[in-house]
């Protein structure tokens, strides 16, 4: 585990002692790091930890407050992502840049000198593309491809700069583990011709899976650099978070309860030309149940949310029901009087507000179910600031929410204690139904399994529980039955037991299951 | 070296406060430069603009006149600026309501009761809140955008009361000029404190509304939801708050409080209604709203400081012979410092040094 710990001089890039403060906070605080030619090296580490700040300095987008880069044993000072693309260094951010409107080629064009023409580009990048298995029709519209495709645009936009070092940022949280078999070969390939990869994940799996060495932070600075093949999953958990996480308790799959939610052949029309139409999906949660459905970002989990919390209400009021009730044509608070919690994705902007506090964001997701409670006053609905407060303090002593005072802005607290909060909120009902999407997306391991275990807890005590989730590590820790969504159809709920990531994946690809039992069978 | 907004990590507290005197503060600097370029001795030129007007007492009524309907109106936008409604025509808003305001004592000249000054300042609320409706309809069922809507219905409610008091309205004892006939007395808002001077109870009302919306919008669900909307429309959709049902709250929430002023003004202060009934208290309000960080209790401040900047221009016409323009030069002055110091809020500026670039160069 020491064998790496002072960079070497032959590296291809070497980073002494760099650290970047942002005011009084240091996001990395003196990292020393070196890459060899040809290595696939990882960056490990968990949200928060560091890892985008430090590639961000690699990469010319943020000025070090200190320390140095060294590439190719120089000490170099990179301005601008131009200045890094210059130097053989090419990068694929986590959120594509991308205009959907434009074509391929164009995209491509933007990045690159404005002089070369538009058909040389095409050409180049349908060959590139070609080489390194990456298929991809320059003439096609980016607002058609799948996310995989996309992703490979901005490898091959990377790929036609001729780099030395190629930095991914958690290429994989938005491939199905078919496409990230493919990526894998890519990169394979890259390293067989001497070219360097750092590659960013907090997937220890796939980490062991492809990388020669390792770095791991946490709270921005180096806590191990290793080789991941001679590690655990464990071993590596714990560099990452510090000590060991807590395992979820599984909850057993038992006969069914009453069905307390519903939808029965949901079909919902496309908001914007970019939204996703929801055809014909049917489900059933029964109580004691958690039913989640897995899927690839963007095949209508969103509109799925909007048409189960009532955010969007459908035209038919039979197509969804709660506690047997039709409420299809219910807004969001009469369905949360039924007994029904909601969690949205997205935490702030939607979930909460950030730049409110917690108690007013208590109030926010409970002003009419908890009605008696909060507001007094009649027509006049004054807040009850002190019972807010008090409800405040209870849910965040229940979920372990850690805030600095008594009540600070939502968007004060990390991701990982926000969203305790959020799913606390709820919780805190006791609700009879509770529908949450991607509970732990972007939340730190501790954190995830705390809301994990409560999800848990809640259908053990006989709610009915929905879970939309990317993440199938999430998905296999606590469903009882798995369905996958794919351009915003739902396959068929399935017992957790009788899945397998194969079967997903072939689901998330928009198989049917009757053409994945097929497959499965050819297989064998 | 360059210069560098940082984030803060949250709003400045200290900034919240200063940014607004820091904004004052500079607005006096610029406008003593400008004397200064004008000829005119700054400091003998901002002190009768600045402080002789506050140094007597009907002068300091003149003070509460100018402040009311500013402050009312400033109240209103708040609430609308806070739920993300931008309302800009509020002075079409303040023209309408006090045209329909003025349909009792102008139309239905002869009937007289001590009702009649109750139902002039409903009317002027009511005539306000929907002259604001149309941009509110506009904005809920077609996407329109209010900031244009809501503007160009002004000039449309200027023209309509320049048309009303040439044409229909014209007093027939007149004399041909561009009036209406006098409100009887029962139809004339009375002054506070007669003995001392003119200001009437349009700026008790002011105070009150600044006070009822500042409780709405710190204890109540309303409030809240106010709040919410604004910052966050997803957030609020979430909560089951309907943005649509917002828009016409807010809109018809500002455009009452500004038809009521357009009537208090014209029944306290004018007697009658003319082509020109305010001083372009409408868009001064925008920067009263802002410059009271949109809270209302700040408003009343703010209101009164706006109200100097009229009366200062008078004096300053009077006594240093300026163009009693300077008085908008001031407004707008004030507005930008205003809206400038208040990234300071949010920013941190800082030097920065190219250090490390520096040092390569220097060993290279």
């Amino acid at each position: 585990m020491t064998e790496n710990e002072v960079p070497r001089a032959d590296s291809l890039l070497a980073v002494r002692g760099l650290t970047k403060r942002f005011g009084t906070f240091v996001a990395c605080n003196g990292i020393d790091l070196g890459i060899g030619a040809g290595e696939i090296h990882a960056l490990l580490g968990e949200n928060g930890a560091g890892k985008s700040t430090l590639v961000k300095m690699l990469f010319g987008v943020l000025a070090p407050s200190d320390g140095e880069i060294l590439w190719k044993g120089t000490p170099v000072a990179i301005g601008s992502p131009g200045a890094a693309r210059k130097l053989g260094i090419g990068m694929v951010f986590q959120h594509f840049s991308l205009f959907e409107a434009l074509t391929v080629a164009e995209n491509i064009a933007l990045s690159l000198d404005p002089g070369i023409s538009l058909s040389r580009i095409a050409d180049e990048a349908a060959a590139l593309s070609r080489e390194y298995g990456l298929p991809l029709d320059p003439k096609a519209h980016v607002a058609d491809l799948s996310v995989g495709e996309r992703q490979r645009i901005e490898i091959v936009r990377a790929l036609l700069q001729n780099p030395s070092l190629i930095i991914l940022d958690e290429p994989t949280s938005v491939l199905t583990p078919q496409e990230a078999d493919r990526l894998f070969e890519t990169l394979e390939k890259l390293r067989s011709e001497g070219r360097s990869v750092l590659y960013i994940s907090h997937r220890l799996e796939e980490v062991q899976r492809i990388c020669d060495r390792a770095t791991v932070l946490r709270h921005g600075k180096v806590t191990g650099a290793c080789d991941p093949r001679k590690e655990t999953p464990a071993s590596l958990a714990r560099m990452m978070v510090g000590s060991d996480v807590a395992a979820v308790t599984h909850i057993e799959r038992r006969d069914a309860g009453v069905v307390q939610l519903e939808a029965a052949k949901l079909s919902v029309a496309a908001r914007t030309p970019f939204a996703v139409a929801l055809k014909d999906v049917s489900l059933k949660v029964h109580a004691g149940q958690i039913l989640a459905i897995a899927g690839v970002a963007g095949n209508g989990q969103g509109e799925l949310f909007d048409a189960l919390s009532g955010e969007y209400p459908v035209a038919d009021n039979e197509s969804v029901r709660i506690r047997q009730k039709p409420v299809g044509r219910l807004g969001i608070n009469q369905r949360r009087l039924l007994g029904a919690g909601f969690v949205p994705e997205e935490r702030h902007g939607h979930a909460a507000v950030s730049g409110l506090p917690l108690s007013d964001n208590l109030v926010l997701a409970r002003s009419q179910s908890d009605r008696k409670a909060f507001l007094a006053g009649g027509f006049l609905g004054l807040i009850r600031h002190s019972a807010v407060l008090s409800a405040t303090r209870r849910i965040s002593a229940e979920m372990d929410v850690r805030k600095s005072g008594d009540d600070p802005l939502a968007g004060s607290l990390s991701g990982g204690n926000l969203q305790k909060f959020i799913v606390g909120r709820e919780l805190d009902r006791q609700p009879a139904v509770l529908v949450v999407n991607q509970p732990t997306w972007g939340v730190d391991a501790g954190a995830a399994s705390r809301i994990r275990q409560a999800l848990v807890d809640l259908a053990r005590s006989g709610s009915a529980v929905l879970v939309i989730s990317q993440d199938l590590d999430e998905i296999f820790e606590v469903a009882t039955d798995i369905a996958v969504i794919s351009e915003g159809r739902l396959s068929e709920p399935s017992p957790a037991a009788e899945m397998t990531r194969e079967k997903i994946g072939l689901l998330m690809g928009g198989l049917t299951h009757r053409h994945v039992e097929a497959e499965s069978v050819h297989a064998h | 070296m360059r210069i560098e907004l940082e984030k803060r990590a949250g709003a400045s507290r200290l900034f919240s406060f200063l940014s607004p005197l820091l904004a004052l503060l500079l607005t006096v600097i610029f406008g003593g430069i400008m004397f200064a370029l004008l000829g005119k001795d700054p400091i003998h030129a901002l002190h009768s603009f600045f402080i002789e007007p506050l140094l007597e007492v009907w002068s300091l009524h003149e003070l509460a006149i100018k402040a009311g309907p500013l402050i009312l109106i400033a109240v209103g936008l708040s609430v609308c600026y806070r739920s993300n409604n931008w309302n800009i025509g509020a002075e079409g808003q303040y023209v309408m309501g006090a045209i329909a305001g003025s349909i009792l004592p102008v139309v239905f000249f002869e009937w007289n009761s001590p009702l009649i000054l109750p139902l002039m300042l409903i009317m002027g609320a009511i005539g306000g809140a929907l002259y604001a409706g149309i941009p509110a309809l506009l904005k809920a069922h077609f996407n329109t955008n209010e900031i244009l809507t809501s503007l160009m219905l002004v000039y449309i409610a200027q023209l309509f009361l320049d048309w009303l008091v040439r044409g229909a309205w014209r007093n027939p004892q007149g004399m041909n000029f561009p009036e209406t006939r006098s409100f009887a007395p029962e139809a004339v808002l009375p002054p506070i404190m007669e003995a001392s001077g003119r200001a009437h109870w349009s700026f008790v009302f002011a105070l009150i509304a600044a006070v009822a919306v500042w409780f709405m919008m710190h204890y109540t669900l309303k409030g809240f939801e106010v709040t919410v909307l604004g910052q966050s429309p997803r957030a609020g959709r979430f909560a089951g708050f309907s943005s649509r049902k917002m828009i016409w709250f807010s809109m018809l929430l500002s455009g009452g409080l500004a038809g009521f002023a357009g009537i208090s003004e014209v029944s306290g202060s004018i007697g009658h209604l003319q082509p020109i009934i305010s001083p372009g208290y409408g868009f001064t309000a925008i920067i009263v709203a802002f410059l009271g960080r949109l809270n209302p209790l700040g408003i009343i401040a703010s209101g009164l400081v706006l109200a100097l900047t009229y009366l200062g221009g008078e004096a300053a016409q009077l006594s240093i012979g300026v163009s009693d323009k300077v008085t908008r030069v001031f407004q707008g002055l004030l507005l930008f410092f205003v809206l400038s110091c208040d990234t300071l809020i949010h920013y941190k500026v800082r030097l920065v040094f190219d250090r490390v670039r520096q040092k390569i160069e220097g060993a290279a």
